[in-house]
């Protein structure tokens, strides 16, 4: 292998390893919010104490995921260095102020009233530390405000002009607000609401089985369920919606996730098949016909692009039609669950806090989903990121053509130290998850992130 | 040198990167520093040592994210010729700065049995940190030249670096921790204070033998004498410092925090030194400032950020540090009970 697939195989392990985590703490900052003004707002003592119990357990889930989100985050900043100089050489004078901007505005917010959010309480006042929490899920949301519109402008570039092969910035308004941006964060934080949803509904419904639950597992299974069952069926229309914006800006990506190998009339919608690229088809293909282009342009008998219409500019299909169906799978998946669940939520509201809100099965069913966020999201980045290939930026600059030269031999050595660091680090996250949650405990004595071990409270020590 | 925009420009934002980074040095020098010493603490100490970085380490980072960002948002020329040479010490780099970030979270949360194994992690990350950093100093020093004096120079800063640090994370102790902790923070500092010292000044005379340009603008004569103040004030510092460590009575009357200020000062003027033997340069003999930097009027929009949120970001700094003001005791758990 070159040093050029070395390379995007290092960026692609880094951003993957890095987006689990804000993708998760981009909602559950604003979760934690609400879990503390619940508590405040609170009619009794043992009311306020559950909604604490949930906002104790979430903020320890929440400090650890930062942590990791953080220390990956700043790798992410050395490697367009390290890997891509010839992305910032040609695109810099764009791709610069965007990052500067989340530097400035987003990371210092978030990265310094962190502090005062976990380590505060009882240091400041209760209104400061509810502006401290207010900043860092504020700064989160901003953070990836700013990095989805770099992201969608390497897309779908507007606003520049190059000058001796250099781009630069001809409208800011154009580039910051680019045509897939607004689509892209809407779709990426509703992503990000429900991966955090299930991730909440999962570990609460983990705490039942295990009988390790406290007042806050129904809290915080019921808030996360209610998020859920409202957020997927937005995300469906939200996901439509991206893809009608992707088919005007990039055809060959649509084509390549729907597998439309020849221009056609009246294109049929595959469900499944395995695409054969060398041969231009889908073999064993289960299709339902005009569908494609009924979803695509509201119309049965409009004409939908092929693949062969982009001889050397098409992405590989396989991957990205594969995570495709992955994402719209998990999608639907969801929006069955979240629906069941909150079914029998809303049946027996009026015995709410009993020692069981769900069903057996539900509970296992939630449990097995609690990560399918993050099966969905990386599959939703592969679709984008791969069927943007052979591009980096849209149409203007191919990846070929930015990557370091290093020696391949130094590429796959770093490479190598980060999937091992990667792979022990998601082991240990997961089975500290649910170590945390079968010991949900009280502060010892007041502060959330107390550095001793907190007491165990309820269930089996 | 004309002073129109465009000339003015990058060399403001060369300041930034400098301070940022200086900012980054000295910040999460003292917390990379009390990793460091975290092996040579009891098991109760080890918990107020981390608790005493708790909620400043984050912000800390976000410094060094700060400097590279303007190295990639103003010099991007530059930022892709440093970066690509560096490409081995940086990744060691990362991997200390993300073992010893999650490790700080992780041996609270994990089962009791593990966290001894968290509490290596973070030490080995904070000393793998640190090296790689005095490597990369060196190496950006000698022009990236693989010559083996070059290499010996930036071995030598890989080894000494992490002294400083530690001197900062004993003087960070010192402030704020009490008792027993507190005398042993003025003992690790008692221990470090010499190599340190030594490995500075070896530094100092080292830096003009590996690089012609940085001796030429040392030793002409009306400079030498204009730049002794940098030398003498090290050297007060290095003094004031090592009283501190030899009379613990400075200690117990309050006076502890001296160390820590006088290290501080060490860097600053290391850093003055350093920008003024690098001076026009952004990459030694390779880049000028005014090569490596970007579009004009890319320059011009991250300014009107830079000049609108960085002194946002210092005010709520400070009003963070005065938050978590005083000893760590304070900074932990009971006492301060908000119902
Ligand atoms: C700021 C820009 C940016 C952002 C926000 C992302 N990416 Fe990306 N991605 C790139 C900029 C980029 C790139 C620099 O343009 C790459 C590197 C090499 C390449 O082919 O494109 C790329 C490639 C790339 C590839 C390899 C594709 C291939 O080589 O075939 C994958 C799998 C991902 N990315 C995944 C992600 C994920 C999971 C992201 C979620 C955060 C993500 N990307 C965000
Ligand atoms: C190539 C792309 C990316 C780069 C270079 C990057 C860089 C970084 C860096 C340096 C940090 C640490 C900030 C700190 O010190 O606080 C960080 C954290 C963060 N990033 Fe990224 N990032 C990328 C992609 C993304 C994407 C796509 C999103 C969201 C959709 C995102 C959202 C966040 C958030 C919310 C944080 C805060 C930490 C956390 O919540 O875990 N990033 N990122
Ligand atoms: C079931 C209906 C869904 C549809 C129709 C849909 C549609 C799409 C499309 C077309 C893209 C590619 C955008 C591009 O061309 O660049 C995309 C990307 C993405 N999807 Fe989905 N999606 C669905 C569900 C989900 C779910 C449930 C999640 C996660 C919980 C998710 C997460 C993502 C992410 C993270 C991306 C990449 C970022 C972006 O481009 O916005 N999607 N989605």
């Amino acid at each position: 292998m070159d040093a050029l697939v070395l390379s995007r195989i290092q960026f692609a392990a880094n951003i993957s390893f890095h987006i689990l985590f804000p993708t998760i703490n981009i909602a559950l900052a604003w979760f934690l919010v609400y879990f503390r003004l619940r508590n405040n707002a609170a009619r009794d003592a043992a009311e306020a104490q559950h909604w604490e119990e949930a906002y104790f357990l979430w903020t320890k889930v929440f400090a650890l995921s930062f942590a990791l989100g953080v220390v990956s985050g700043i790798t992410m900043s050395f490697q367009f260095g390290t890997n891509w100089p010839g992305f910032m050489e040609r695109a810099g004078n764009i791709a610069g102020p965007l990052l500067g901007y989340e530097v400035l505005t987003a990371f210092f917010l978030e990265a310094t009233f962190l502090g005062i959010m976990l380590f505060g309480r009882g240091r400041v006042s209760d209104r400061v530390h509810l502006f401290a929490s207010l900043m860092v899920a504020g700064g989160t949301t901003l953070s990836a405000f700013w990095i989805l519109s770099l992201n969608s402008w390497m897309q779908t570039p507007t606003g520049y002009r190059i000058v001796d092969g250099v781009m630069h910035a001809d409208s800011w308004l154009a580039i910051v607000f680019n045509p897939s941006f607004p689509y892209r964060l809407a779709h990426k934080l509703l992503a990000s609401t429900i991966t955090a949803s299930f991730l909440i509904a999962g570990l609460s419904a983990w705490q039942f089985l295990r009988k390790a639950n406290n007042g806050g597992s129904a809290r915080a299974l019921r808030t996360a369920i209610t998020v859920a069952a409202i957020a997927v069926p937005l995300q469906i229309v939200a996901g439509d919606m991206h893809g009608l914006n992707t088919l005007e800006h990039q055809p060959a990506k649509i084509a390549a996730i729907e597998g439309i190998w020849h221009t056609e009339k009246s294109a049929p919608l595959t469900l499944f098949g395995l695409p054969n690229e060398k041969e231009g088809r889908t073999d064993y293909a289960i299709t339902v016909p005009k569908l494609a282009s009924l979803i695509l342009a509201h119309d049965m008998d409009a004409e939908l692009k092929g693949l062969d219409e982009f001889k050397d500019t098409h992405p590989p299909v396989a991957p990205v039609f594969w995570s495709f169906r992955v994402m719209v799978g998990m999608g639907v998946l969801m929006l069955v669950v979240a629906w069941w669940s909150a079914l029998t939520l809303w049946r027996r509201r009026r015995s709410a806090g009993a020692d069981q809100p769900l069903s057996m099965l539900q509970l296992r069913v939630l449990t097995a989903m609690t990560f399918s966020g993050w099966l969905a999201t990386l599959a939703g980045w592969y679709v984008t990121e791969i069927g943007r290939q052979p591009f980096i930026v849209y149409g203007l600059l191919r990846t070929a053509q930015v990557v370091a030269e290093h020696p391949a031999g130094m590429v796959l050595t770093t490479l190598l130290a980060y999937l091992a660091v990667y792979a022990f680090l998601l082991v240990a996250y997961v089975l500290v998850l649910a170590y945390m949650s079968t010991h949900p405990a009280m502060p010892t004595p007041d502060t959330p992130l107390s550095p001793k071990a907190a007491l165990p409270v309820g269930g089996p020590a | 040198m004309t002073f129109d925009w465009p000339t003015v420009l990058p060399l403001l934002f060369m300041a930034v990167m400098g301070l940022s980074l200086l900012a980054y040095v000295v910040l999460d020098g003292y917390d990379l520093g009390v990793g460091i010493l975290l092996p040579f603490a009891t098991d109760d100490q080890k918990d107020i040592m981390v608790s005493s970085i708790g909620p400043f380490w984050d912000a800390n980072e976000t410094w060094l994210v700060l400097g590279i960002g303007v190295l990639l948002v103003a010099f991007p020329k530059a930022h892709s010729l440093v970066l690509t040479n560096l490409y081995l010490p940086v990744a060691v780099m990362l991997v200390g700065l993300i073992l010893r970030g999650v490790s700080f979270d992780f041996r609270v949360k994990a089962r009791a049995a593990r966290k001894g194994m968290w509490n290596a992690l973070f030490a080995a990350g904070s000393l793998m940190a640190a090296m790689a950093q005095g490597w990369m100093l060196g190496s950006y020093l000698t022009g990236f030249d693989h010559g083996p004096w070059s290499l010996a120079f930036a071995a030598g800063i890989a080894l000494t670096l992490p002294t400083a640090y530690a001197m900062l994370g004993a003087g960070w102790l010192i402030m704020k921790t009490w008792d027993e902790l507190q005398l042993r923070a003025v003992d690790w500092a008692r221990k470090v204070l010499w190599p340190m010292g030594l490995a500075l000044v070896g530094i100092s005379l080292a830096t003009p033998l590996v690089s012609h340009t940085v001796f030429s603008k040392w030793f002409s004569m009306p400079e030498l004498i204009g730049l002794l103040p940098i030398p003498v004030a090290c050297a007060a510092a290095f003094f004031a410092a090592w009283q501190v460590t030899a009379r613990p009575r400075i200690v117990a009357a309050g006076y502890g925090w001296v160390l820590f200020a006088s290290t501080v000062l060490i860097f600053v003027m290391a850093f003055l030194g350093l920008a003024y033997s690098l001076y026009p340069y952004i990459v030694i003999d390779r880049l000028t400032v005014w090569q490596a930097a970007s579009a004009h009027e890319s320059l011009v929009v991250i300014f009107i950020g830079v000049a609108i949120t960085l002194p946002a970001i210092i005010v709520y700094t400070v009003f963070m540090y005065r938050v978590f003001w005083g000893r760590a005791t304070t900074l932990s758990y009971a006492a301060h009970t908000p119902h």
